[in-house]
């Protein structure tokens, strides 16, 4: 009975990082780092520049490997020294700081790719689009607001729509985790609204890990936040616990006078 | 009806239909002389095709293509050979202290091991290199460089090993095939028309290719290849193959070219025929398939026409044409084409065709 509680409880759990270092070469970006979140939780993750936030995404996703530590997805699938398209295919996304989608292909064409299907090499020899696949994209390109866009060469987007279109991706994958890098940097207020609700609705489907500068968009959006400072954890909790955190105030939010 | 059939042959593939049949039909009004030259050009135009899906579409230069090429025309000219002298023992051979065919040539004294070799032995030597360095992630300029060295080695190799290969002569004694005189213009004019038949096939194949969902990935492994891991692809994989088929199609062009010229030596598969591959290639428009085709045709008519009549003159002018290409016109002569053709259909920020080559920092 206890035991299944224990594991019930531990399934609960989709991400668990253990005193993490990261090294590059004498520099630690990530000094002893410890970080957990519950499935279907949204989680924002803030900090001062050059905080470790982006290399810690890093670490989850494959690109960069971990110097000491341990970081087990799903309850026992060990992410370190395993190859980003592995990872990829167990289930965690990744959209990047920058807008990273494919310029010559088309809206529809940069879905149709991401796409959670079976990607290796003779499946998508044989790929056929199929009716299901179809209306799976055409969902997908109304959710993003892209419909209208459907053919049009990804390259010639704005900078908000190819965001979109990069959100869009990841979620094609269907991923259990997904990771999102600065997902308004450089949108217009309307664009940051459009996206806040993108949140909400991708909340539904998986866990979400946002890093985020914009404070008013945390606080509108966020459940628990985590404040890293120097490559650790200086802070968790709800944002209004995180803002009343003396520490915080100090280091970063005081600094700033953002709250 | 009349619109809708000029409609299609705006197309990429309507354009090389029409392609198609004019060099169906050009042998009605040319000697066999330049018949032959053509044919020559035909199997240009086949491998360049598989040097597109390769360095177009995937964004993996090769510069070795010369020796995919060279082994399809070696595997063909051993076994012209051995038949043209009813099996006996080659000149070169007897010259170097041998009184029998070494087991190799013996392997390819049976036809269609020849022509199976041909093509296989290049896509095997191709997924060989392309595994150990894929799969290492070397890759742009270093692999390019690869590709040269592995012409390095395997001309230096050609060379040494004279009593196997004929040295630097190569193979001369190329006369009959399946019994059929190669001097034979009916001969020729048969083979012409299978160079071509195989064109219009490799074409077709990889027009599939590039239009599939295969296709769009190799387009994203050219631009974006670190990214597209994260989405769940090991690009490795896709890099391996297409160079193993392109390895592939570049032997069945060298088996058709060897045919049709008589001779193979180590000289026409060097770095300098390797190289002006992947300018053909340029020349003509990355990613476009049907350029690549038009830039091989083009430039070697233009080679042979100009050095009959002003041998010097043509080096200038071909070098010339390829600097004002790159600087000014990136998407070689297709992407001309486009321009034209775009303004023609005030197409506005529609889309063109899938992936065609990035103009800029390319
Ligand atoms: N590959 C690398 N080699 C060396 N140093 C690196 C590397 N990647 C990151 N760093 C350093 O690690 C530190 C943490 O960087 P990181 O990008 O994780 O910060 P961040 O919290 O995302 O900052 P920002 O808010 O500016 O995006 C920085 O000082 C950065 O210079
Ligand atoms: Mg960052």
């Amino acid at each position: 009975m206890q035991s299944e509680q224990i594991q019930a409880h531990s399934q609960k759990k989709i991400l668990n990082c253990k005193d993490i270092i990261v090294k590059f070469g004498e520099f630690t970006a990530l000094n002893k780092f410890s970080f957990h979140i519950d499935r279907k939780e949204i989680h924002f993750l803030i900090g001062p520049n050059g905080a470790g936030k982006t290399t810690f995404l890093d670490v989850l996703c494959g690109l960069t490997k971990i110097t000491k530590g341990k970081a087990v997805f799903d309850n026992d699938y060990d992410l370190n020294g395993k190859p980003e398209f592995e990872i990829a295919r167990m289930g965690i996304g990744r959209k990047f700081q920058a807008p990273t989608i494919f310029p010559y292909l088309t809206v529809q064409e940069n879905l149709e790719i991401a796409m959670k299907q079976n990607k290796k090499v003779f499946s998508i020899l044989k790929a056929k689009m199929t009716k299901k696949e179809k209306e799976k994209l055409d969902k997908q390109m109304e959710t993003i607001g892209l419909t209208k866009q459907k053919t049009l060469i990804a390259g010639n987007l704005s900078h908000g729509q190819k965001q979109w279109l990069e959100i869009g991706m990841v979620m094609m994958q269907e991923p259990e985790l997904l990771l999102l890098d600065e997902p308004i940097a450089g949108m217009t207020e309307e664009e940051e609204e459009k996206t806040g609700k993108l949140l909400q609705e991708l909340k539904k489907q998986c866990t979400i890990i946002v890093v985020e500068h914009d404070m008013d968009f945390v606080s509108k959006y966020a459940e628990r936040v985590t404040v890293m400072h120097e490559g650790a954890l200086l802070s968790e909790g709800s944002m209004e616990e995180v803002q009343n955190n003396d520490k915080v105030k100090e280091v970063y939010l005081g600094s700033k006078g953002a709250v | 009806m009349a619109i809708s059939i000029l409609n299609k042959l705006r197309t990429k593939k309507g354009l090389f239909y029409l392609l198609a049949l004019l060099l169906a039909l050009l042998p009605l009004m040319m000697s066999n002389f330049y018949i032959n030259l053509l044919g020559q050009f035909l199997a240009f135009a086949i491998l360049v095709i598989g040097l597109d899906l390769l360095w177009g579409y995937t964004g993996v230069l090769s510069l070795g293509h010369g020796i995919f090429f060279g082994f399809g025309a070696y595997v063909m000219a051993i076994y012209v050979t051995i038949e043209s002298s009813n099996g006996a023992v080659p000149d070169f051979m007897l010259w170097s202290g041998m009184s029998e065919l070494p087991w190799m040539w013996v392997m390819l004294s049976n036809p269609f091991a020849a022509i199976a070799l041909a093509i296989i032995a290049p896509m095997i030597l191709a997924f060989i290199l392309g595994f150990f360095t894929f799969r290492n992630r070397i890759k742009g300029v270093y692999f390019t460089i690869l590709t040269q060295a592995l012409v390095l080695v395997t001309v230096t190799l050609i060379v040494s090993q004279q009593k196997f290969t004929g040295g630097t002569d190569g193979l001369t004694n190329l006369s009959t095939i399946f019994g059929f005189s190669l001097s034979d213009p009916r001969t020729q004019t048969v083979i012409y028309f299978i160079t071509l038949a195989l064109l219009v096939g490799i074409f077709l194949f990889c027009y599939r290719l590039v239009n599939s969902r295969f296709g769009k990935v190799l387009v994203a492994i050219r631009d974006g290849e670190n990214r597209l891991r994260f989405s769940g692809y090991n690009t490795s994989y896709y890099k391996i193959l297409v160079f193993t088929i392109s390895a592939g199609i570049a032997g069945l062009a060298g088996m058709m070219y060897v045919l049709q010229i008589g001779i193979i030596s180590p000289s026409m598969i060097d770095i300098i025929p390797s190289i002006e591959m992947a300018l053909w290639v340029a020349l003509g428009g990355r990613a476009t398939l049907l350029g690549p085709v038009l830039g091989a045709i083009l430039v070697n008519t233009g080679t042979t026409y100009f050095s009959e009549n002003y041998p010097d003159l043509w080096n200038y002018f071909i070098g010339l044409v390829f600097i004002i290409v790159i600087v000014f016109l990136p998407g070689g002569l297709m992407s001309l084409g486009e321009k034209i053709s775009k303004k023609w259909r005030n197409f506005n920020a529609k889309r063109t065709n899938t992936g065609t080559f990035p103009e800029k920092n390319s």
